[in-house]
């Protein structure tokens, strides 16, 4: 088939114990889409992601990526294949500079890591593929930094900068915007809005003004189920969403 | 040049951070200076020793540069890996019994006995390994230490080559017939040389792709994961060199003594070996060369001095733990850069 969708989700679950946190989660994303999943806190987004990435192992369902079944891959492999994530909370390598947390994930796809003497930090090919990752976040002038030392709104974009560096087509971006100063915000969406040419995009986010912005299309989770699926418009203006979600915060 | 071909810190505007758990907190600079330092001195102790007419000075420096060997192998894991290795002690056994056992057939040249020592340690680290990196924190601490002991127990059951008592050595290993090592001195360079060149090895090992797939891991196994590395492979890896290099150390040790015996490895041994390391600077390379000169001769002190002296190393040792953070080497840094800055 001609259009077979970049990722496709069939009957995804996981429960934690008695508490179902996804329940039967069908989603199919085109390549090129950005396809936003928003929904209140608790109700699922991150557990998906986890689950889309291979962190966590789903109790039901199937994951396709381009045909091809993922679902009993690990999270490497599936990086391997072309899916990377990004983390809601940030998760980066503190100790090491800014250059290397990108570098590491460019040496990941270039060539054998079983490499046992030539210094890995002078090694001109990665660091420069590095440098272009940091170039579209912004992160140039601080690519000597200690990572740690980055203030909070830099890790998240180098949160970012890591996650292209592994040189995936699909994106599981956690709330990128969580915490980012207005400016730096402002950067992070003009950055999607051009890897939308290049990428196709799972985009969580509670940012609504990004998410309508962005999104091609948009899922709406809550109590891990979705209630609802469209394009923006037909979202917003959907009476269950309204209700369960979008309505809570306009009266609030 | 790339704008990328640079990759030195800015140190002074920035001070190296120390990552949470203590791990490589001295600069690689810093580490390598203190370690010529280090090797240097050695290197002139014989010049030392023949001065004040004190032969045993080498035969004691030569024993302590065989710990720190070991030390120098266990931070690989220890230091760089994060993983606490209790049963390294069997790796040192299974080099020195190579030398005795061979030894005792008639085989004695010492290239003959580093190789198979080297080779029994590797597939003794690739199946305790495989096995042990299946689980992680407490567990693996306490499945090495069942290897270990198991290691300890077996030599302890086989009566063929000395059980309990172990056995000794009638003349040391040969050098492809020469019996060059039956001098103390030549055997104190020898060691000292198989040190500076395992210290610079490893080194060149832990800036490498490979070294830094072990670091990254070490501080964040999640996120390795997440731009696709599998970690097992890289830290099997790094265990069975690890392995190798500490029964290298065995190989020396059974020379410097002429005697071997199960208790090179039983827990003791391996838990004074994670002391040197730890006490030195865990993922310094050099610190742990340093914890195993300090334990071997806080020990060697005290206990001429009185003979419940491992009461008061017990406390030595903790005091260090607790108020030096990141061991004699981190401490080291301190200093330097303290005295540097003007306090
Ligand atoms: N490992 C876990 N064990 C038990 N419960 C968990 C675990 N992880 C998540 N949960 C629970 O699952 C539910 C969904 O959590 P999740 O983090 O996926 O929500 P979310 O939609 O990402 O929320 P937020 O918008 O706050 O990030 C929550 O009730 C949470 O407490
Ligand atoms: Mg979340």
């Amino acid at each position: 088939m001609a259009g077979e969708p970049h990722l496709e989700v069939e009957g995804l679950s996981k429960s934690f114990g008695a508490l179902r946190v996804t329940d039967n989660i069908s989603i199919a994303v085109p390549r090129g889409e950005l396809h936003a999943v928003i929904g209140p806190n608790g109700a699922g987004k991150t557990t998906l992601i986890h689950q889309l990435s291979g962190q966590l192992k789903s109790d039901f369902g199937r994951i396709r990526l381009e045909g091809a079944d993922i679902t009993r891959l690990q999270m490497p492999e599936r990086v391997r294949r072309g899916l990377a994530r990004s983390f809601q909370i940030t998760s980066i390598l503190d100790g090491f500079s800014v250059l290397e947390n990108v570098a590491l994930a460019v040496q990941a796809r270039s060539g054998s890591s079983f490499r046992f003497f030539a210094r890995a930090a002078s090694e001109a090919a990665l660091n420069a593929e590095a440098m272009e990752a940091l170039a579209r976040v912004n992160l140039i002038d601080r690519a000597h930094r200690t990572a740690a030392n980055l203030s909070h709104g830099e890790k998240r974009q180098l949160e970012i900068a890591i996650a292209l560096a592994t040189g995936a087509e699909l994106l599981l971006l956690d709330e990128p915007l969580a915490g980012t100063s207005h400016e730096e915000s402002a950067a992070l969406v003009a950055l999607m809005q051009e890897l939308k040419a290049s990428h196709t995009i799972i985009l969580v986010e509670h940012d609504m003004e990004a998410v309508f912005a962005l999104a091609d299309r948009v899922s709406v989770l809550v109590y891990g189920r979705i209630i609802a699926s469209g394009t923006p418009a037909e979202v917003r203006d959907d009476p269950a969403v309204r209700a369960a979600y979008l309505g809570e915060e306009e009266a609030a | 040049m790339t704008l990328a071909a640079s990759d030195t810190k800015d140190d002074a505007a920035e001070p190296a951070i120390e990552n949470r758990r203590g791990f490589g907190i001295v600069s690689r600079e810093g580490a390598a200076v203190a370690a010529t330092i280090l090797f240097a001195a050695l290197a002139l102790l014989p010049l030392l020793a023949s001065a004040i007419d004190d032969p045993f000075l080498i035969v004691t420096a030569t024993r302590i540069m065989v710990f720190a060997l070991a030390a120098l192998a266990l931070d690989l894991v220890l230091g760089f890996g994060a993983m606490v290795s209790f049963g390294h002690a069997a790796f040192l056994g299974i080099g020195a019994y190579s030398v005795a056992i061979l030894s005792s057939h008639g085989v004695e040249d010492i290239l003959v006995q580093t190789l198979v020592a080297l080779g029994t340690a590797s597939l003794f680290a690739l199946i305790t390994g495989a096995i042990s990196l299946r689980t992680s924190g407490v567990y693996f601490i306490m499945i090495t230490l069942a290897f270990g002991q198991m290691a300890y127990f077996f030599m302890i059951s086989l009566s063929a080559y000395g059980g309990d008592d172990g056995m000794t050595l009638w003349n040391r290993s040969t050098v492809l017939g020469s019996d060059v090592l039956e001098s103390d001195l030549v055997l104190f360079y020898v060691v000292l040389a198989a040190l500076v060149l395992a210290f610079f090895a490893l080194r060149a090992v832990v800036g490498s792709r490979f070294g830094r797939v072990l670091r990254g891991t070490r501080d964040n196994a999640t996120r390795m994961r997440a731009i696709g590395f599998s970690p097992y492979s890289y830290q099997l890896t790094a265990y069975v060199m690890s392995g190798a290099i500490a029964a290298l150390a065995g190989v020396f040790l059974a020379n410097q003594t002429e005697f071997v015996s199960p208790a090179y490895m039983n827990w003791q041994r391996s838990g004074e070996l994670i002391v040197m390391v730890v006490i030195g600077g865990m993922g310094t390379l050099v610190g742990p060369i340093a914890g195993a000169i300090a334990l071997l001769l806080a020990e060697e002190w005290l206990a001429n001095l009185w003979e419940h002296y491992k009461l008061v190393l017990g406390v030595l040792i903790v005091c260090l733990a607790l108020f030096t953070r990141g061991g004699i080497a981190g401490a080291a840094r301190r200093l330097f850069r303290g005295g540097r800055h003007g306090g």
